[in-house]
């Protein structure tokens, strides 16, 4: 035994094949850890492939309740000779290093504790049909790492149990071939490395979760009508939980949808689809990544110019162009922001949590409808595809804003007397009505051409501009109305950090490790919308420089802060931006920002 | 939101005059066939009893799809992108599925720009009558081919076509229409007749009109020319429309299996009155043949190519409640509070 224990404070990586069914085993270590109490994270690296190639799964467990991903590795599990070398090498000296003994290669580290597993043969002894064999095999290093670490044998029967439904021959044939991995563990290894989890406390209150399957959630309780979609790497799991759980929700008694979801055949037909249904009156969204909301850029300044409310999430992935479709980034921040030709200025919201996309979920309606314009919610592919642990969803705090739609009964009071694009209570929002409306006068015509008030077509200089004008000023009362920041002080700070979206876990952590390491003082900021609500601009200027964290090259959001600050408040930004597909870590984002720190000294 | 002038003068069933059913001045050219046929859309909705405000009207970009500006002021319009409006239309019919759906696009929109778009909707039988303003020639642009242009058309600034033109009726009979027609502008009557049966159809109604650009593309021996389409027309049969309920009265005597009656939808009849020779609608073979024939022996042939009346419409098969989506309130459509607590329990 190792002389001092390290307890529920380590990572673990497990490579494998991808399509040989790790999955359902990385899950229920997660998800074991997770009933155990001990915060935890899963994160799931992954190749844009169906069958054959390397695949990582890391699991890190936190009894701080730090949940970014780490850069540090100190247990390796290792079921895939392709990645056997590299992986090797990836243990933190005096880690572990778990292998399919069946993998004939020269284990080269002497500063590691090194465990070989009889993977094949124990799923051989198995009693299960030949063609689960390969599936099950994942089951051996589940049960030797549970003996070896320590993780209790009853949490794992629950994972199990959760992941196949209650089916008792599935739970019992991988729950025999775990159990038969811990017993050869128990009787064959000799646990030399440090590492242990020990149950606590930490995790209730909490539920695991993914970002898609929150997103298609909040937007089922915000009364979405209408989805189109087309598949795509990271997002087809968004509308595909539309499909699973629309029907469980959204029925009347006598079993009639009161929404529809439908595959379109490409992402401008699905964007175009939507936006129909927006303007029909309804609810209606679609759900792509960057190659997708490339393809809808037309269409976007269809909708801002004809004032058509629709919401589109964008679950990013790292581009330009196909760029890796399985990993993640925040790249996508200025292409939606000014998305479409023209003077185009989109609304953006960021969730930052699982419970945070299903809030963005319903409220996203609320916005679009309030303000006939589309609604880019940024998620990405780390926050929309792993499993989070996260607070439970919460039914919306607010009654749906349907905007400002004139009904038959409305256009009566107003003898049938109104203007569709008049800015007629002075925050640039004009009256709608939406087909269907009976009354004669309900009539207008929708157009991406210049118009007048009464949408009839114009070419006239003043009518085009004034009407732009007021698309500006529209603009602005969503600042409003968006989501304000989540702030966080420390007494004494005059740094501080900006950041959105899933980098949270690493922003926060990494103001602890500033503060350990003697760094400054900072405060946070996680922007949560665009356009930024009045907070962020006091934000900027109570602080002598300003840290913005994201997952792109260029620093995008950085960029267009710098547009809407004076300009002696932009010379304080810093970019803190790294963009490599993986999530980032809080070490990386430290190490960053103390470097620039030793400049500015 | 225009004021409602008191109707003058003969109303129809709904109570409107024929004035309620226009729509502003066209500002397309003098003597364009998409003016014919917007004229004939006016009458048909009148004929037909249509209130305007349960008609929309959706189309893309180009000299057809300003056209809808010209008629049916009281429908709601949208005018979208250039080859989007099959995407556009096929969401904003879930709004109100008791709405009319009418398109009117033309020869570039939907057979270059829009072919995609325009092919998954006739597969999803959307309900929508879709027409096609086809005239072998981008308008707006000045004067170049379009998709739907023979091979050896000479345009001025142009030069001569080198490549096969789309069959617009070939196209939606493979992608599972489930009415296609083809028209002439110039044959005002026809295109009002089958325009009725369109708007009778449940499912995807194609309508391909060929309608003459006087500017760029009216030489006498050019395929969407005035003069060409009145020397070749071949009517497949004399189409008139008879809403439910009338009685069909035939003028003169026929003799068996001179009239062919078709049972739409809503209980209306379209009846084809045979001509020279019997042709079956129902018959999809007999649809692909008519058309290949009209290719080589350079006829354009009119009238109702292929009709299924029996296959379910796209708004059908999602099992929708009966009161418009768009009408539904937030109890309607916002799960109960009681549910949430269900739901997390469902995640881990």
């Amino acid at each position: 035994m190792p002389n001092k224990k390290i307890v529920n404070d380590f990572s673990i990586t497990i490579g494998t094949v991808n399509g040989s069914g790790s999955q359902t085993a990385n899950v229920t270590l997660l998800r074991a850890l997770f009933k155990m109490g001990i915060p935890v994270s899963g994160k799931n690296l992954f190749p844009s492939n169906i069958q054959g190639l390397p695949t990582w799964y890391t699991i890190r467990v936190s009894k701080e309740g730090f949940i970014a991903r780490r850069d540090e590795q100190e247990i390796v599990v290792e079921m895939n000779p392709a990645s056997f070398q590299r992986d090797l090498e990836s243990v933190s000296p005096g880690g572990a290093f778990f292998y399919a003994d069946d993998i004939k290669l020269p284990v080269t580290r002497t500063d590691i504790s090194v465990y070989p597993m009889p993977v094949k043969q124990m799923a051989k002894a198995a009693q299960v049909s030949p063609n689960l064999r390969d599936y099950i095999a994942n089951m051996v290093y589940v049960g030797v790492l549970a003996q070896m670490i320590g993780i209790d044998m009853e949490k794992i029967k629950q994972a199990l149990d959760f992941h196949f439904k209650g089916k008792a021959a599935a739970i019992d044939s991988n729950f025999n071939v775990i159990q038969a991995g811990a017993e050869w563990a128990a009787q064959n290894l000799k646990k030399t490395d440090p590492y242990f989890v020990e149950s606590m406390d930490a995790t209730k209150g909490y539920v695991m979760a993914d970002g898609n399957t929150a997103a298609a959630l909040g937007a089922i309780y915000g009364g979405v009508q209408f989805a189109a979609w087309y598949p795509i790497t990271p997002a087809s799991s968004l509308a595909e939980a539309l499909n699973l759980y629309l029907p469980r929700l959204r029925k009347t008694a006598d079993g009639k949808q009161t929404y529809t979801v439908l595959q379109a055949e490409d992402e401008l037909a699905a964007l175009g689809m939507a936006i129909g249904a927006g303007w029909g009156g309804l609810r209606a969204m679609t759900s792509t990544s960057g190659p997708g909301i490339s393809l809808m850029s037309e269409f976007a300044g269809l909708a801002y110019q004809a004032e058509i409310p629709v919401v589109v999430w964008d679950i990013q992935r790292i581009g330009p162009s196909t760029g890796l479709p399985t990993r993640t980034a925040q790249g996508d921040v200025t292409e939606t922001y000014f998305l479409s030709h023209g003077d185009t200025q989109n609304i953006i919201l960021f969730p930052g949590s699982v419970q945070e996309c299903f809030e963005f979920g319903w409220k996203a309606f609320d916005i679009a409808e309030r303000m006939q314009m589309p609604v880019f919610v940024l998620s990405d592919l780390d926050l929309g595809m792993n499993q989070w642990m996260t607070k439970p969803f919460e039914y919306p705090d607010s009654p749906m804003d349907r905007g400002k739609v004139l009904w038959e009964k409305d256009l009566e009071k107003l003898n049938g007397v109104w203007a569709r694009y008049r800015d007629v209570d002075s925050d640039g929002i004009p009256y709608r009505t939406v087909p269907g409306n009976r009354n004669p006068a309900a009539a207008w015509f929708a157009r991406g051409t210049g118009h007048d008030e009464y949408t009839r077509y114009s070419e006239d200089a003043e009518t085009w501009e004034s009407n732009m004008l007021r698309l500006k000023k529209k603009y602005e009362t969503a600042r409003r109305l968006v989501p304000k920041p989540v702030i966080r002080n420390t007494k004494g700070a005059t740094i501080g950090i900006i950041a959105f979206g899933s980098t949270e876990p690493a922003v926060e952590e990494a103001r602890e490790l500033l503060k350990q390491d003697g760094g400054p003082k900072t405060d946070s900021l996680r922007l949560r919308a665009l356009p930024c609500t009045s907070e962020v601009l006091a934000f900027i200027k109570k602080h002598e420089r300003v840290y913005i964290v994201e997952a792109n090259r260029d620093g995008q959001l950085r960029q267009i802060l710098t547009t809407v600050v004076p300009p002696e408040q932009a010379g304080k930004f810093r970019s803190v931006c790294h963009s490599d597909g993986l999530p980032l870590t809080a070490g990386w984002v430290k190490d960053a920002i103390l470097a620039q720190e030793k400049k500015n000294k | 939101m225009t004021t409602t002038v008191a109707s003058v003068g003969q109303t129809n069933k709904a109570g409107l005059t024929k004035n309620d059913y226009r729509g502003l001045p066209s500002t397309l050219c003098q003597g364009c066939g998409h003016n014919s046929i917007a004229s004939q859309i006016i009458a048909a909705c009148y004929e037909l009893d249509i209130v305007p405000e349960e008609i929309i009207k959706m189309s893309g970009i180009g000299c057809s799809s300003k056209s809808p500006a010209y008629f049916l002021n009281r429908s709601f319009g949208f005018n979208g992108l250039h080859g989007r409006m099959s995407s556009l239309a096929t969401g904003a019919m879930f709004g109100d599925k008791s709405l009319k759906v009418l398109g009117v696009s033309g020869d570039g929109d939907t057979a270059s720009i829009g072919m995609g778009g325009f092919k998954h909707m006739m597969r999803r039988n959307a309900p929508i009558v879709y027409i096609v303003e086809n005239n072998g020639v981008y308008g707006l642009t000045k004067g170049q081919f379009s998709a739907t242009a023979e091979v050896g058309l000479n345009l001025k600034h142009q030069g001569i076509n080198q490549y096969m033109p789309v069959d617009i009726c070939m196209e939606a009979l493979a992608s599972s229409a489930t009415f296609v027609a083809r028209s002439f502008a110039g044959d005002p009557k026809q295109v009002k007749e089958l325009l009725k049966a369109a708007f009778s159809h449940h499912g995807v109604a194609i309508l391909d009109i060929i309608s003459p650009c006087v500017t760029f593309n009216n030489e006498e021996n050019a395929l969407h020319s005035y003069t060409w389409g009145k020397d070749h027309e071949e009517p497949l049969h004399e189409i008139s429309y008879v809403p439910k309920l009338a009685e069909i009265i035939l003028d003169g005597e026929f003799p068996e299996g001179a009239v062919r009656e078709v049972t739409m939808h809503d209980g209306s009849t379209v009846v084809l009155k045979k001509l020279e020779k019997d042709y079956d609608p129902t018959d999809k073979a007999n649809a692909y043949q008519i058309l290949e024939n009209a290719q080589k022996n350079n006829w354009l042939v009119t009238g109702l190519i292929y009709i299924d009346t029996h296959k379910p419409a796209l708004t059908d098969i999602y099992n929708l409640v009966d009161t418009p989506l768009n009408r539904l309130e937030e109890k309607d459509i916002r799960p109960a509070r009681e549910t949430i607590d269900k739901i997390n329990a469902m995640m881990f």
